[in-house]
């Protein structure tokens, strides 16, 4: 299969997979027993996203700043956006801290 | 007259509301078409993944696996697995859009990202009008659809330019991080988020990046049960 081909047929089954309940639903309302499950998915995927990312820097799991300065730089992005509640100064928390700890340690 | 300037109002609200995340995704463009450029792929195809994929976390593995040399099949599983949260989003959209009209509910679809997802269902907790739903979404995933199709296509070209040294793609992981954060506003929502980044840390050598889908849906069933326990 060619190279474009693949990229393609990813193309076409990552619509597939987006349409699906939205179409599936159609003008249909959500199942009760689907209601409690569909409130946790934002909060489930998010972190299933961020703390691979986070602890397992290299592939194996590293807890300490010296080894992992992305970790600490993730802590107090994740204060920041709690206290401030502004994504932006998460980011911007997160990042300088990293490059801090990078030049730090 | 008076439909339009609310539609108007409410593309402009969804479009404020991911701002503040293209602060991330920025730097992810960046990386992305950077990475394509430099490696098999080449920026051309590399850079096509960006309207025709149309997910960054996808296109990352599609474009490493196919730098490795991996098999078609291997390839697309893979990167349908990472997109396979969508399937969640998709469910979790599906009551919103129930009234937008089905030519919309075929076309609205392409443009669904995490960060699109995660703006319009919280917005959607205060707000009743299905006409506003739909301009808010269109807002905000109609502007970051330009935006990452103009800086894939800056790193692309680019290149070999974007330092490494910067830790962009650390940018990646800070996004769903500040959109975490405000979703923890009660015990279950703690309880998933927890077991969700545990069982996807647990799991995260299994093949074609199941670990990640395997994660959520621990994630999602502590959410249930801890719920129900504390009812």
């Amino acid at each position: 299969m060619s190279t474009l081909g693949i990229i393609v047929a990813i193309g076409a089954g990552s619509y597939l997979i987006r349409l699906s309940f939205i179409g599936i639903l159609g003008t249909r309302t959500v199942p009760s027993w689907a209601q409690a499950p569909l409130r946790y998915v934002a909060p489930a995927v998010f972190a299933a996203l961020v703390f691979p990312a986070v602890l397992l820097p290299e592939g194996t799991l590293e807890v300490m700043p010296r080894a992992n300065p992305r970790l600490l730089a993730a802590v107090l992005a994740a204060l920041t956006a709690w206290l401030t509640k502004s994504i932006g100064a998460a980011m911007v928390v997160g990042l300088a801290a990293l490059w801090i700890l990078q030049a730090v340690l | 007259m008076q439909t339009s300037h609310i539609g108007t109002r409410a593309f402009i609200a969804g479009a404020r509301a991911i701002s503040p995340l293209l602060l991330g995704v920025i730097p992810f463009g960046l990386i992305l078409g950077a990475t394509a450029s430099v490696g098999a792929v080449g920026a051309a195809l590399g850079w096509s993944t960006s309207w025709i994929i149309f997910g960054g976390a996808a296109q990352f593995v599609t474009i490493g696996l196919l730098d490795g040399g991996a098999a078609a099949a291997v390839v697309i599983a893979t990167a349908l697995v990472v997109q396979s949260r969508h399937f969640l989003y998709s469910a979790a959209l599906a009551p919103h859009f129930r009234d937008f009209g089905v030519g919309w509910r075929y076309a609205l679809p392409y443009l669904l990202t995490d960060q699109a997802f995660a703006v319009s269902i919280v917005a959607y907790d205060d707000i009743e009008s299905p006409l506003v739903k739909r301009w808010f979404y269109i807002g905000a995933a109609t502007t970051l659809w330009i935006v990452w199709q103009i800086t894939t296509l800056i790193g692309a070209l680019l290149g070999a330019e974007v330092p490494e040294s910067w830790s962009l793609d650390f940018a990646i992981p800070l996004v769903f991080l500040a959109l975490l954060m405000p979703l923890l506003k009660s015990r279950p929502a703690l309880a998933a988020a927890l077991t969700g980044g545990i069982v996807s840390v647990v799991t995260w050598s299994a093949p074609y990046s199941l670990g990640l889908i395997i994660g959520a849906l621990a994630g999602i069933v502590a959410g249930v049960l801890v719920e129900r326990a504390t009812q």
